[in-house]
């Protein structure tokens, strides 16, 4: 499954370890939640940097107290119909000023990319190999955005705001 | 006439066919014996059993691009050998609406 | 009349671009239905029994005479000459081919319609008074607000995969035509003791196979806050609204089983966190807003012009105005409702022809501007009252003038069984049967306001729970029965109505209607009480009992 960031695709710098195996004394690494909160502590003192696959169907809220200490959190799609990640994203983006990469993964498909960007998403296991080298392509769909999110774009509604007064403005 | 929408296992209580709409326009479709679909009631394949049922579904289900929406539906067979619809559902869905339109077709 | 600006229509039409692109790619065969389905449910498209249907969006109700005939176009070109409005202002066709939507979308984009999500699990039209902006004693245009939400809501990043879809209506008016107990969140708009604008906010309304009437979840919010709460309301539904069930799925589960204090609690804790975002709507933003949505130059009118004297000799014509014809908030104007509701004919269609009709009607004497109402009818909201007569005449011509508005033969009704694929049983034809057994307008006029609804199926599209008579379609051994109640109510006494006993046969239903209504008329303490007061006073027993006396 190809990750994509930055607008292409690119190698997973994060080894994912299950959660009956053990976990390497350096070196990136992607582990569960459960597996993460058995021993926050501990693995917050790692050498190699950590990401934390976090379910979609609990509160985000759980894993605020070592935002600082993440350099990756997975969130899920279980389908792209189940739309509870986009909630979770923007409250670890928006909320809790999260920095580290916010990775979508499980069923990813070209159709949402906008909708996962605009939510704080900056990296994406993407099902097919076709939707992610369409993905630079694909994220330039639209450029009207009705509301604000995190991602800094201007909405509809204070790009008129702004047009109002330059046109004021200059009379 | 429950919607076979809600259908969870294929019982068969008579004669059935696996019906469809056809993917580009929507067009009721039957499908026949020879792994491909018609418009016309009397080229469906006609099954009997719940296997047969079940596996004709199956066959039908995996053409996702020329069909959507597959099940099986009830046919009376008459004895000249003719297909009818089994049901006011798939009465309608071959014939047409029960009302006039507003327009003449 | 909201003037879409650039903006507006670039996302209409980069939303048509990337319709297109996946309509390609299913047909290609690169996304499969399963990951097609939501997709084009996301643009209206639905499957029915014999072809896609297809939803194009009515925002608040409102259009100009340049789309109507944008939707006549549709209709002709596309589909078989006729469209149906619905229950939530919008309007269907029903025949319409995949592979043409797009093309059928660009046509209409190049008018500022779209059909973005009017169909999934996303928020849906936001619906309201057909009467806004002109009916007397409003409090202010409900339409600005609607319009706030649906660009709020369009396309909106976290909340286009909902538990299951979610509905919005806003009144303005004491007397509510908008039916916002009924929905997912309804909105109530006053001012306060300090002449402020804001909102009544009401959660949990809803229909189908669980009917609730929605519940207060905030009396008072501040219409700069408008956005904002309605942001944290639907993050606490994303998140705990339950998904494994689709019966389960709406908000109005999620209000019932936390309890209506609890689920304020959860909102209100969210809420307080974003509260001051960048959702908050400053005046100016409300100004701009209200600024594209032009209003009419009224002239300076009569209350009763010549040609009004003259034309009341004329019984046809003033039955049609006393049924019609309603106050308008500007002297010598009024509003003008056009049934689509023919003797006969089935409920909420309109031709292609009547449709073009209608826009130049519009373009002649109402400023360019129609409306569409929940009860499945047309209005033209700003007809001076000396053109009533002229008006009248041309209405009558394309059969849009029928005197059966608010009566017994005003039916609404789902497509039911003839069209959708999740009916049990058909609705049109009961519609049209009784429209012939209630022919008479004087009988009709002698019974008064009554309001019939029709389902065929539980998901209760016809509104039937809230109709004063309800009918729905069910199934009984492979024949179509149907279950009636009664006492229900859509406005702001609003109640789901009662069971009057076992579901009847097709055949008897006109019958049941009939016998309804005698017993009414048998029962009522005078002329002027109708028939739901009837129902309120008296209970169902009486109706029960003589309904099925003989069956």
């Amino acid at each position: 499954m190809p990750l994509v960031k930055h607008g292409k695709i690119t190698n997973d710098a994060l080894v994912h370890v299950a959660d009956d195996a053990e976990i390497p004394g350096d070196g990136a690494i992607l582990i569960t939640a459960a597996r993460f909160l058995e021993d926050a502590e501990g693995l917050s003192r790692r050498a190699g940097r950590i990401g934390v696959i976090w379910p979609n169907n609990r509160d985000v809220d759980d894993l605020v107290p070592y935002l600082d200490r993440l350099a990756v959190i997975a969130l899920v799609f279980p389908t792209f119909r189940d739309g509870r990640a986009y909630s979770q994203a923007r409250l670890l983006r928006e909320r809790h000023g999260f920095k580290g990469e916010l990775r979508a993964t499980g069923q990813v498909l070209r159709d949402q990319f906008v909708f996962m960007l605009r939510a704080g998403f900056d990296a994406f296991e993407v099902k097919k190999e076709s939707d992610a080298e369409a993905f630079a392509a694909t994220v330039k769909r639209y450029s009207v955005f009705y509301q604000p999110t995190g991602d800094g774009r201007l909405t509809a509604l204070h790009r008129r705001m702004q047009l109002r007064h330059s046109e004021s403005a200059s009379q | 006439m429950t919607s076979p929408l809600e259908q969870k296992k294929i019982r068969i209580t008579g004669p059935s066919v696996v019906t469809a709409n056809r993917t580009w326009d929507g067009v009721v479709i039957y499908r026949t014996a020879q792994q491909g679909w018609s418009a016309e009631l009397s080229d469906a394949a006609i099954v009997r059993t719940s296997e047969e049922a079940r596996a004709l579904l199956t066959e039908s289900i995996a053409d996702d691009v020329g069909a959507i929406g597959a099940y099986v539906a009830p046919v009376e067979v008459k004895d000249t050998g003719a297909i009818k619809p089994g049901n006011l559902r798939e009465h309608i869905r071959l014939q047409g609406v029960t009302i006039e339109l507003p327009v003449p077709a | 009349m909201y003037a879409y600006d650039e903006l507006d229509r670039t996302i209409i039409n980069e939303r048509v671009s990337e319709f297109r692109d996946q309509v390609k790619r299913r047909l290609s065969g690169e996304l499969t239905e399963d990951e097609f389905k939501m997709l084009r449910l996301q643009n209206g498209v639905y499957l029915q029994l014999h072809a896609y249907m297809f939803r194009v969006a009515i925002p608040y109700g409102t259009l100009s005479t340049k789309q109507l005939r944008a939707l006549a176009h549709v209709a002709r070109r596309y589909d078989r000459g006729y469209g149906h409005f619905t229950t939530r202002q919008n309007i269907q066709f029903n025949w319409i081919k995949l592979a043409e939507l797009p093309d059928a979308l660009a046509d209409l984009a190049e008018v500022g319609i779209h059909a973005m999500q009017t169909s999934g699990n996303n928020t849906r039209n936001v619906t309201s008074d057909q009467w806004a902006g002109v009916a007397p004693g409003e409090v202010e245009d409900p339409r600005i607000w609607s319009e706030l939400l649906r660009q709020y809501t369009t396309l909106h990043p976290e909340f286009s995969f909902l538990p299951r879809k979610f509905k919005f209506a806003i009144t303005a008016s004491d007397h509510d035509r908008a039916a916002i107990k009924v929905h997912d969140i309804g909105l109530r708009l006053y001012k306060n003791a300090e002449g402020e604008t804001g909102f009544e906010v009401l959660v949990g309304g809803g229909l189908g196979r669980t009917p609730f009437i929605g519940k207060t979840i905030k009396p008072f919010v501040h219409g700069h806050d408008l956005l904002s709460y309605v942001e944290a309301i639907l993050r606490v539904y994303n998140q705990y609204g339950r998904r494994d069930n689709i019966y389960k799925a709406r908000i109005k589960i999620l209000v019932h089983e936390l309890g209506i204090e609890k689920f304020a609690q959860e909102v209100e804790e969210e809420w307080l966190q974003m509260r001051d975002s960048a959702l908050a709507i400053d005046d100016a933003v409300i100004e701009d807003i209200r600024s594209r949505f032009s209003y009419p130059a009224y002239e300076k009118l009569p209350h009763m012009p010549e040609e009004l004297k003259k034309a009341a000799h004329d019984p046809h014509f003033e039955a049609w105005r006393k049924n019609s014809v309603f106050p308008h908030k500007v002297p010598g104007y009024a509003i003008v409702t056009l049934s689509l509701k023919p003797v006969g004919g089935p409920p909420g269609d309109a031709t292609a022809d009547q449709m073009d009709a209608i826009a130049d009607l519009a373009e002649k004497y109402s400023f360019g501007e129609i409306r569409v109402g929940h009860e499945q009818n047309l209005a033209l909201p700003h007809v001076a009252r000396r053109d009533l007569p002229a008006l009248w005449k041309a209405l009558d011509k394309i059969g849009v003038a029928t005197p059966n508005v608010n009566l017994v033969s005003d039916i609404i009704a789902c497509p039911g069984l003839d069209y959708c694929s999740l009916a049990n049983a058909r609705s049109i034809p009961i519609a049209q049967e009784l429209t012939r057994r209630f022919a008479n307008h004087e009988t009709a006029n002698m019974i008064g306001r009554l309001h019939v609804n029709i389902s065929g199926c539980i998901n209760a599209c016809g509104h039937h729970h809230v109709g004063h008579i309800g009918i729905l379609g069910v199934e009984k051994n492979g024949e179509e029965f149907y279950q009636i109640t009664i006492g229900g109510r859509a406005d702001e006494q609003a109640a789901v109505g009662t069971l009057i006993g076992p579901a009847v046969p097709y055949g008897e239903v006109a019958d049941v209607v009939e016998d309804i209504v005698e017993a009414y008329l048998a029962l009522r303490a005078r002329p002027e009480e109708l028939f739901i007061d009837t129902v309120k006073r008296l209970g169902v027993e009486p109706f029960r009992e003589r309904v099925y006396a003989t069956r």
